[in-house]
């Protein structure tokens, strides 16, 4: 099999929250999934569990996931006492691990700010470090915690439009936990919804390259996964149908 | 499936919008209202020391500080500038200042290391932490007899006196701010493959550093304290032992430069630990900053 994840049968139980009811799921190496469910599925568990941080859970089934693996959280997690390009080398090897970070932060559109302490930067740009961060150890697996979840609207479109552009040049697989609909059509191939912890949907979001055609499949499948969020949409008052990317 | 509402068109407009008085305004200019406290002035910390001395000697101009209970300010002056002539101030303050730095460092190493060993383990907690907190309980003038029977009155009795004095407060401030490290970068450290001593290095060290400091600070003032105690009981040599030698002389001059010399010593060690933490903690930004 060639999947980079490979996930068979996982089950997580908590004493306080957070259930995985067996869930199988395989990403394909450089593809860019998006986990979708409300608060409570067990998205966050799920992504935990692949990242290996669910030391106090209980459960059974197997992971594999890759040797290089990065994530990125709601917040950005900088360390407040290093600078941001230590920040961004940290746990790095090698000699070149300072070029690299200078790369990497160049990649984000931060150069010149290696020297600045994280206090100085907005919440936009910490995210920006973290993900210079995630990407400067060249990671076959992005895992990604709502890493937009707690930016402006505005810092948030640029952050899609970042985080799409270095996907494409460094090609991981990325698992992007979200309970954003337009985020999740926007950015994914493929986009999986987890409800109660089981899988009850994976969609291929294969959008046309633009125009109206790409507006309106973008609309469907909004739509689409709205409902199987347990949004009630209409198709004729729903804010969804009327917004002005399909009218326009 | 039906729309939710309908919009109903009104027939006729039945009311006019309320009159609002107009609220009472204020004009608003900067630095009004600011609850923090401003830009420190960096010498701003003399002023309570400078208004003492002004304070002491107007009590000694005008005679109602009788010189047998406390000489004046420029007494203790002559007094040093006469000490100092001959020597004798340096050489005790020297062996003073050595005695302390030996005893900070060991007391400071062995509080941040055992902080470090009961913070990150849970059985190093288990043993270390109730031994210290024992340990607390029991003042410094009551172990000297003790410290006296193992190592003997000589340098390492009092080296050792002073550290046992300060590994308390330095453990103590670091374990617990080990121990508030937020599990979020302990998830990072993990995320980020650190091993055990890059996390230590990384995260656990700087995290625990404004704890540590303050610990630090503490410390310094108790090495003082702890000084004074084995100088003045047991020596030959240091400002504790001049103090002594100038009360069975009754020289209360020297004994104020004595005194002097110890504020003056905490004082700029106090300082000196401030520096370090206003130096070492650039990337905080609070109330004081």
């Amino acid at each position: 099999m060639s999947a980079v994840v490979q996930v068979r049968g996982l089950v997580r139980r908590f004493t306080r929250k957070g259930v995985l009811d067996g869930v199988d799921l395989d990403i394909a190496p450089g593809e860019f999934v998006a986990l979708l469910g409300r608060s409570g599925s067990g998205k966050s568990t799920m992504l935990r569990a692949l990242a290996g941080l669910d030391h106090e859970a209980e459960g059974t089934g197997e992971i594999l996931v890759p040797e290089r693996l990065s994530v990125i959280f709601q917040d950005a997690r900088l360390l407040p006492w290093k600078r941001v390009l230590d920040n961004v080398v940290l746990g790095l090897d090698g000699t070149d691990r300072q070029a690299r970070g200078i790369e990497a932060l160049a990649e984000v559109g931060l150069a010149g700010r290696e020297a600045s302490w994280p206090y100085e930067l907005s919440g936009g740009e910490q995210q920006r470090v973290a993900l210079a961060r995630s990407l400067v150890r060249r990671p076959a697996l992005l895992l990604a915690d709502e890493p937009f979840g707690a930016l402006d609207a505005l810092t948030r479109i640029r952050m899609h439009a970042l985080l799409r552009r270095l996907s494409a040049v460094h090609k991981p697989a990325v698992l992007l936990v979200t309970h954003d609909v337009d985020e999740a059509v926007e950015l994914a191939d493929r986009v999986v919804v987890l409800d109660d912890g089981r899988i009850v949907a994976d969609l291929p979001v294969r959008l046309p390259s633009e125009g109206v055609a790409r507006r309106e499949r973008a609309a469907a499948l909004q739509n689409e996964l709205l409902g199987l969020l347990g949004v009630a949409v209409d198709a004729a008052t729903s804010p969804y149908a009327r917004s002005e990317r399909i009218t326009a | 499936m039906n729309a939710p509402f309908q919009l109903v068109t009104p027939q006729r407009v039945t009311a006019l919008p309320p009159v609002i008085d107009l609220p009472a305004l204020r004009s608003v200019r900067p630095g009004q209202h600011r609850l923090g406290l401003g830009a420190p002035l960096s010498w701003g910390w003399v002023l309570g020391p400078l208004l003492l001395i002004v304070y002491w000697s107007v009590l000694s101009q005008t005679g109602w500080l009788d010189p047998r209970i406390l000489p004046a300010p420029w007494t203790a002056v002559t007094a040093g500038v006469e000490l100092i002539r001959d020597g004798r101030l340096q050489d005790n303050l020297a062996i003073s200042a050595w005695r302390a730095a030996q005893g900070l460092l060991f007391g400071t190493l062995v509080g941040v290391g055992l902080a470090l060993l009961s913070g990150l383990s849970l059985l190093g907690g288990y043993v270390i932490d109730g031994l210290v907190q024992l340990k607390r309980g029991i003042p410094v003038l009551a172990l000297i007899p003790f410290m006296i029977l193992w190592f003997g009155v000589g340098e390492g009795m009092k080296v050792t006196v002073i550290a046992v004095t300060v590994f308390a407060p330095v453990y103590i401030q670091t374990h617990a701010s080990l121990r508030a490290i937020d599990l979020k970068q302990v998830e990072l450290a993990e995320t980020l493959g650190l091993g055990r001593w890059g996390f230590i290095r990384h995260v656990v060290l700087p995290g625990a550093l404004p704890g540590l400091l303050t610990g630090l600070r503490f410390g310094v003032t108790a090495a003082w304290l702890a000084l004074v105690v084995v100088e003045q009981l047991n020596a030959t040599s240091g400002i504790g032992y001049m103090i002594t030698l100038a009360r069975n002389y009754a020289q209360t001059d020297v004994m104020l430069v004595g005194l002097v010399v110890y504020a003056l010593l905490g004082l700029t060690s106090d300082a000196a630990v401030r520096l370090i933490q206003t130096r070492a903690l650039r990337w905080r930004r609070t109330l004081a900053s």
